[in-house]
């Protein structure tokens, strides 16, 4: 029913970001996509998705404004405080047993989730025996991630949701404010390595204990989450773990058998072994 | 294809909702024969329990969506906290946690504007009570595709200020009760089929 003009203008534009830049936004769920186009469209006064489609094409310094657009995640520290607190309780004793861990948070955008996780870890006595992998297609979001400066106005949530996460410590030990800033400390990073990885495009680069990818799938069509979850799949250790977004599930999707469901409310999923 | 007239049905409300969707869906018979797909502002960090509580009170089957989850009709569908939800197709809803609308996450705006692309003329959009302009722009968008548009009558509603909002963007939407809605809604899901072309 949509118009069927800015469909194909969509598509084209989408297709001209990946011959051009290699982003592959081909196969993301078209509504999200769709309504991010015309939002930067109208934002960046284009008169039409063509129009934005040749300035792209022409000029590379578009290609950041554009991926700001197209990769918008709004995320927030110790965002579903049950979620982490799931983790604390039922999957740090099984990740306890091991010598050495490594933990992934695909698609981290600014790092919130990242910055969640380092400090959970800390928490529990797990850092130092722990590498984080922080991966994100969006270079200016791992450079804000890589900052790890956030406005003070969001700092009551984080603390708020850190304090029902079951955290131990205080949200304040981990930044210092200053100028309406919160810039957490750097020792916070000292076991993190940021890269630049497509769940689209690359392929498996570790082995993992735990997996956290929330609400970046529900961004792909039902073919990309598929391939997204394979590369999961083959990517977690035996009985390593993956944790979705509140509202994602593996109930649709291809590699739903190579995984059981080890909380089912938080979405938390262990890989059976083999 | 002799498709039905209207296809789809999105309502969205906000401050007194709860009062007046109490009016709405358990009026609704079992054999509503379309989804219908209903956006509340609720707060972010909270479980919701709209869909626990409706489930109990409605004939149709009552749902909080999940992503990608497939559409069936007879159901209604709430967008869960913290995310927006979209019509991705006519068989499957897609959320997302794009930033919020108008302060709101889910957002009504964003449900009307993806649902009018999809359904296009076969959808009918219902803006009800609520404290701020969140569903004006999207009724908007419903209306200049075709679909039927109504607003709960602001003299009826809690909050009269989304209703008010909504009439200003759409001067000629239907003007219903909270009583009178589902009977409207049922005369839409009722109209014979037209060609299309």
């Amino acid at each position: 029913m949509t118009d069927q003009v800015e469909e194909i203008e969509i598509q084209l534009l989408l297709e001209a970001l990946y011959l051009r830049y290699h982003y592959d936004f081909r196969h993301y769920a078209a509504t999200s996509i769709k309504r991010r186009l015309r939002l930067a469209r109208e934002q960046m006064g284009f008169a039409s998705i063509s129009a934005l489609q040749e300035r792209l094409l022409h000029d590379e310094t578009m290609l950041p404004r554009m991926l700001g657009y197209l990769t918008v995640q709004v995320s927030e520290m110790f965002r579903d405080p049950s979620y982490f607190k799931a983790i604390r309780e039922t999957v740090i004793p099984h990740l306890r047993t091991y010598p050495s861990l490594k933990l992934w948070i695909a698609g981290c955008a600014d790092g919130e989730e990242l910055y969640s996780f380092v400090i959970l870890f800390r928490e529990e006595g797990l850092e130092e025996r722990t590498i984080f992998y922080a991966t994100d297609i969006n270079q200016d979001a791992l450079a804000r991630a890589r900052a790890g400066i956030y406005g003070l106005e969001r700092i009551q949530l984080f603390t708020e949701n850190h304090r029902k996460s079951g955290g131990k410590s205080s949200l304040s030990e981990y930044y210092s404010a200053g100028y309406g800033r919160a810039v957490f400390d750097k020792s916070l990073r000292e076991r993190v390595l940021f890269a630049d990885h497509s769940l689209v495009t690359d392929a498996v680069f570790a082995e993992m204990n735990l997996i956290s990818c929330r609400n970046v799938l529900i961004y792909f069509n039902r073919a990309l989450q598929d391939r997204a979850i394979g590369l999961f799949k083959d990517s977690l250790s035996r009985k390593g773990f993956l944790g979705l977004g509140a509202k994602e599930n593996l109930r649709f999707c291809a590699h739903a058998d190579a995984f059981s469901e080890f909380n089912r409310e938080e979405r938390l999923y262990q890989r059976r072994d083999g | 294809m002799s498709a039905r007239r209207c296809r789809a049905v999105v309502i969205g409300a906000s401050a007194g909702a709860l009062e007046v969707l109490n009016q709405v869906l358990p009026a609704l018979p079992a054999s509503f024969p379309l989804p219908v797909f209903v956006v509340v502002h609720v707060p972010p960090d909270r479980k919701s329990l709209l869909a626990e509580l409706f489930a109990r009170r409605c004939e149709m089957r009552v749902r909080e969506a999940e992503d990608k989850e497939p559409i069936e009709p007879g159901t209604i569908y709430f967008a869960p906290p913290n995310y927006h939800m979209l019509v991705e197709t006519e068989q499957a809803l897609a959320l997302s946690a794009d930033e919020p609308v108008l302060y709101s996450r889910p957002a009504i705006d964003i449900l009307f504007e993806s649902a009018a692309d999809v359904y296009g003329p076969a959808l009918a959009a219902l803006v009800l009570t609520g404290a701020n302009e969140d569903g004006a722009r999207g009724l908007r968008a419903v209306e200049t595709a075709g679909g039927q548009v109504a607003v709960q009558d602001p003299k009826t509603a809690f909050a009269a200020a989304m209703p008010e909002a909504a009439l200003a963007a759409c001067p000629r939407a239907r003007i219903v009760t909270p009583g009178g809605v589902a009977a409207y809604l049922q005369e839409l899901a009722a109209m014979p089929p037209v060609d299309e072309n």
